[in-house]
């Protein structure tokens, strides 16, 4: 499975909550499949997804999901202490873990090689980090969700992407949207 | 141990509704940041690099809170992108309490190379820029964060060497 599929499965469950997703192509297969004024695209800043999702969920009470990817995670680890440190138990990171930069053009990550994301997720502090396979990656974020102990999800999919258009909604369109979900 | 100005800055900072801040430290800002976390009404949540903390404020801010970021000038040098493609992107306003590290009163002789570049980077972005020379430049901050939220922008509080000693 690669991460479309892993979205396809997903869409039940994410579908009517608060979803931070990671730049390009996972923004833009979201959007393909289930555009919700309840998504908020990253146009343009690779590695923030986690924080952004973060501060949204330190700010309000809703279950909020972030989408990140390896290649973004890795860009940004220092993420994972500040989240580890700062545990919100309405937070979910969703880590999609396909061993490659996607985006542009599955150029192999460290995560793909020796690297475990899992393990310094853990090493960082949080106390709740599964790895789970692309199959099983929808009960356990349907899980993650219900519960309100704050888990990163490290799913191993393929490396592969869907031809999808890219994203022309205004900027201020998604985060005015966004907003107005967040405070409904 | 902090000073009296360092108290100001923060009720300010509080009197204007902010309630989100993430820092990295400097030295010049550690008695605003040591005030920060004796203060309740403000969520502090440090942050490792300060890209990272305008994620963390850019969420803040959609969930409803108003955010800021407490940091070196130097960072400015590693958040020109985020500036661009997430704060200004998405209007998000963001007051950036900024040490100014590497003027008149420096001992350190790298500060000021980035020094040099903190004033050109901000207004290349096109950044509000406000600068604390004096301890009575200080009087200006109250205005300045209520600008940042009108507007929906950054804005960056640059404060120097000589103003924070003058206002020890
Ligand atoms: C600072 C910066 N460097 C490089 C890029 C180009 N870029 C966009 S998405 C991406 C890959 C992200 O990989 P990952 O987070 O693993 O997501 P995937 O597409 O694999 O799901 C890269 C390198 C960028 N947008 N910004
Ligand atoms: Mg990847």
């Amino acid at each position: 499975m690669i991460r479309n599929d892993v979205f396809q499965t997903l869409k039940p469950i994410i579908s009517e909550h608060l979803v931070v997703c990671n730049i390009g192509a996972p923004s833009q297969e979201l959007h393909a499949m289930d555009d919700q004024p309840s998504n908020f695209y990253m146009l343009g800043t690779m590695g923030l997804a986690s924080s952004i999702g973060l501060g949204l969920a330190a700010a309000q009470d809703k279950p909020v999901v972030a989408i990140d990817g390896d290649g973004s995670v890795l860009t940004n680890l220092g993420t994972l202490a500040t989240i580890g440190s700062n545990p919100h138990g309405n937070f979910t990171l969703l880590i999609i873990d396909n061993g490659s930069y996607g985006s542009t053009g599955d150029q192999p990550t460290y995560a793909g090689m020796k690297t475990d994301l899992a393990a310094v997720a853990k090493a960082c502090g949080t106390e709740n980090v599964q790895t789970v396979s692309a199959e099983d990656t929808a009960a356990a974020v349907q899980a993650a969700i219900a519960s309100d102990e704050m888990t990163i999800i490290v799913s191993k999919c393929e490396s592969g992407n869907v031809k999808v258009p890219v994203i022309k909604t205004n900027p201020i369109v998604i985060r005015e949207r966004f907003m107005e979900e967040v405070r409904r | 141990m902090a000073t009296e100005m360092d108290h100001q800055i923060v009720k300010d900072l509080k009197a204007a509704g902010i309630d989100y801040i993430t820092s990295v430290p400097c030295k010049q800002l550690a008695g605003v940041i040591e005030v920060l976390d004796e203060t309740p009404e403000i969520m502090h949540m440090p942050s490792n690099k300060e890209d990272e903390g305008m994620g963390l404020c850019a969420g803040a801010f959609m969930g409803g809170m108003k955010p800021a970021i407490v940091m070196q000038n130097t960072a400015l040098g590693v958040v020109v992108n985020t500036l661009a493609t997430l704060i200004q992107f998405y209007q998000i306003p963001l007051p950036m309490l900024i040490s100014y590290r590497g003027e008149v009163g420096e001992p350190v002789a790298c500060q000021v190379e980035m020094a040099l570049h903190t004033k050109a980077i901000l207004n290349q972005l096109h950044i509000p820029t406000y600068h604390f020379h004096k301890p009575e430049d200080a009087a200006e901050l109250p205005g300045i964060l209520e600008y940042a939220q009108m507007a929906s922008k950054p804005v960056a509080i640059l404060c120097d060497a000589s103003f924070w000693r003058a206002s020890a």
